[in-house]
């Protein structure tokens, strides 16, 4: 899930304290100094083992992908020069394989609806809660608590409210009566939608926690200030506390971008991202983890999902860091 | 919205009157009583089909008025569908991939900010980074490294039918509590280190530098004098990572074969079809799966917020 998000925080809180980055510099010799070789030695363990391990289970496995896509291995034996394709894998997703463009058709519309509708919606009940109001933790923790369960279970709530002709839906609307039923998760044509209501189920709680948290940092002098000035409401958001929410608002970005393009729980389970549902990441495991065992295309699918990926990835880290440095 | 700030102005300057209800405060809550109670329809509806026996939905359908309310749904998954088993494989994931999360992360995180070197920024970078990868990205790879690295066997622990292998019993990552155990690690170790090296930026380099002069050495003041400072920190962030990883459907479905190893979630939809015949049973194995991240939730709110807004805050 969305780990990413989490650390909303980071460039608030660097913003706060330069002091603490400019003491480094003049500190920098004696600290060295205060080190004996064990107690480098010692750091050096301490960040070489987890650094190992990051770069051996997700860096390496990344190159790898990176690599095998010009392959047409199929995962038995070694990789030889004869397994070298070039970019064979990638003309025949491009152009020859029949998925590719509806899930990075999917993956977009996913993209598009949690950015223009779940995560406005998520902020908007952030502002609304951004005040003294009586029930507060209340409301704030039914809005969280789909975030906290499996996506499995919210897969199986919405059954309940999607099956055909045992599910709310059809029933309350008299569907099921008049003969009319809607096959929500079973027509291709609508069933996109029916997940990324149930997404957006989950998503919207998500960023309402992170931007309620980002509206807490705003200085409240600069909302006094405003209505001072006569600004309404609705002004004072728009023209004082959405511009200094900069931060947040890139790291709310790089949430929404990234959930959209991790999806895959849920389509996976309701029908393994088949007839209507297929996403990047279900073509990915289906077609290289499956008898098919297509490594080399699995792969270049992949790089297509990294490359897309690295967007949202590179902006948070540039964001992040920047203050860090 | 105008009114409010206008309203919340005259309140000030009139302290001694009672407070008056203000119509934009009722629309308000209305407006809010509205979204909640949509917010929770779909967990609501869950409860009440899985409380229904499954002759009376099919008699008078889902959306009908309750004859009889029971907890039988409940009883058939937790006992024919071996509920209890696939918990205590989650359980058995969880907590130590939590631990060695935590214990990992805490290094990183305080040797990239309690020290200055020259990579301490590429490495939390990295770290960050890779976290933020959607999984299938890797899982090739992955996939193959799983099936192709060489565990050593050392016999198992047995407790009833669970068999904890020392440290693979098929020689492979593949199917193994360690194998799962080590992605979920590896995976959240740079979630957690990026949270929990914004919240030891904050701690003064006097503290490490004077147990330095005292002659402690690193490992010391990392375990006794940082980890200590870091405890809010910490808790929070044990909150999130046992419900991420609670949570987790993908690695369980792809490193770990069907059936006897898989946690509650990825066994939950192995579920689907064959045992979860009707919905009423569906939604009883659902809510059973949703109750220990729910409860996880309602006890310890407060450090899951706070470890998802971590530095966005005071701390």
């Amino acid at each position: 899930m969305a780990n990413p998000a989490t650390s909303a925080a980071a460039p608030a809180r660097a913003s706060k304290a330069p002091e603490a980055g400019e003491l480094v510099a003049t500190r920098r010799r004696r600290r060295y100094s205060l080190l004996t070789r064990p107690d480098k030695i010692l750091i050096a363990l301490m960040v070489g083992i987890p650094l190992a391990l990051d770069i051996l289970f997700i860096w390496g496995p990344t190159v790898a992908s990176v690599l095998l896509s010009f392959t047409d291995w199929a995962g038995i034996g070694d990789v030889t020069p004869q397994n070298v394709v070039g970019l064979k894998n990638y003309t025949t997703l491009f152009t020859g394989y029949a998925f590719f463009w509806p899930a990075f058709q999917h993956n977009l519309i996913w993209l598009a609806f949690l950015s223009f509708i779940a995560t406005p919606l998520g902020m908007f009940l952030a502002v609304l809660l951004d005040r003294e109001l009586r029930g507060k933790r209340i409301y704030q923790s039914i809005f969280f608590l789909p975030v906290v369960l499996p996506l499995v279970v919210v897969g199986f709530i919405w059954t309940l409210q999607y099956a055909p002709s045992d599910g709310f839906i059809n029933n309350a609307f008299g569907l099921v009566k008049s003969g009319n039923i809607i096959d929500w998760f079973g027509n291709p044509s609508i069933n996109l939608y029916a997940v990324l209501f149930a997404t957006s189920w989950r998503h919207i709680g998500y960023i309402m926690v992170l931007y309620l948290a980002g509206l807490k940092s705003v200085d409240p002098s600069l909302r006094e200030a405003a209505k001072v000035d006569g600004a309404t409401e609705v002004q004072t958001f728009f023209n004082v506390v959405l511009p200094v929410m900069a931060p947040i608002n890139v790291i709310i970005v790089v949430v929404t971008a990234i959930e959209a393009l991790r999806a895959f729980d849920l389509a996976f389970i309701i029908n393994r991202g088949t007839n209507g549902l297929e996403l990047l990441s279900i073509l990915i495991t289906n077609n290289s983890i499956s008898e098919a065992s297509l490594i080399g295309f699995g792969s270049a699918i992949a790089v297509v999902l990294l490359v897309i990926s690295l967007v949202p990835i590179v902006l948070f880290l540039s964001r992040t860091m920047r203050s860090q440095a | 919205m105008s009114t409010i700030s206008v309203a919340g102005r005259s309140l000030k300057a009139r302290p001694l009157l009672p407070r008056r209800i203000r119509p934009a405060r009722l629309a308000l809550h209305a407006f809010l009583i509205a979204a909640v109670l949509l917010w929770l329809f779909p967990l609501l509806w869950a409860v009440y089909a899985s409380l229904r026996p499954v002759s009376e939905t099919i008699f008078n359908g889902y959306v009908s008025w309750p004859k009889t309310l029971n907890f039988d749904n409940y009883t058939t998954v937790w006992t024919q569908a071996d509920l209890p088993y696939f918990y205590l494989n989650t359980l058995v994931i969880v907590v130590p991939a939590v631990i060695l999360t935590l214990l990992l992360a805490s290094m990183v995180a305080f040797c990239c900010t309690q020290f200055s070197w020259k990579f301490n920024l590429v490495v939390l970078m990295l770290f960050t980074a890779g976290n933020l990868l959607p999984p299938q990205v890797i899982i090739v790879p992955l996939y193959w490294i799983y099936l192709h690295t060489p565990i050593a066997s050392f016999g198992s622990i047995d407790v009833g039918r669970f068999s904890f292998a020392l440290f693979s019993d098929n020689g492979l990552l593949y199917n193994q509590y360690l194998g799962i155990i080590l992605i979920h690690v590896v995976f959240q170790t740079g979630f957690a280190t990026f949270v929990l090296s914004n919240y030891m930026k904050t701690i003064t380099k006097e503290i490490t530098e004077s147990a330095l002069v005292d002659g402690a050495n690193v490992l010391r003041i990392w375990w006794s004098v940082i980890l200590p400072l870091c405890r809010p920190a910490l808790a929070a962030m044990a909150t999130l990572l046992f419900t991420f990883i609670y949570n987790d459907f993908f690695w369980g479905l792809l490193l770990l074969k069907t059936g006897d190893r898989r946690p509650i979630t990825s066994a939950l939809n192995d579920l689907q079809g064959q045992f979860f015949t009707n919905n009423n049973l569906l939604a009883a194995g659902a809510l059973l799966a949703a109750i220990p991240p729910i409860i996880i939730f309602i006890a310890l709110q407060k450090h899951f917020v706070a470890g998802l807004t971590l530095g966005s805050t005071k701390g």
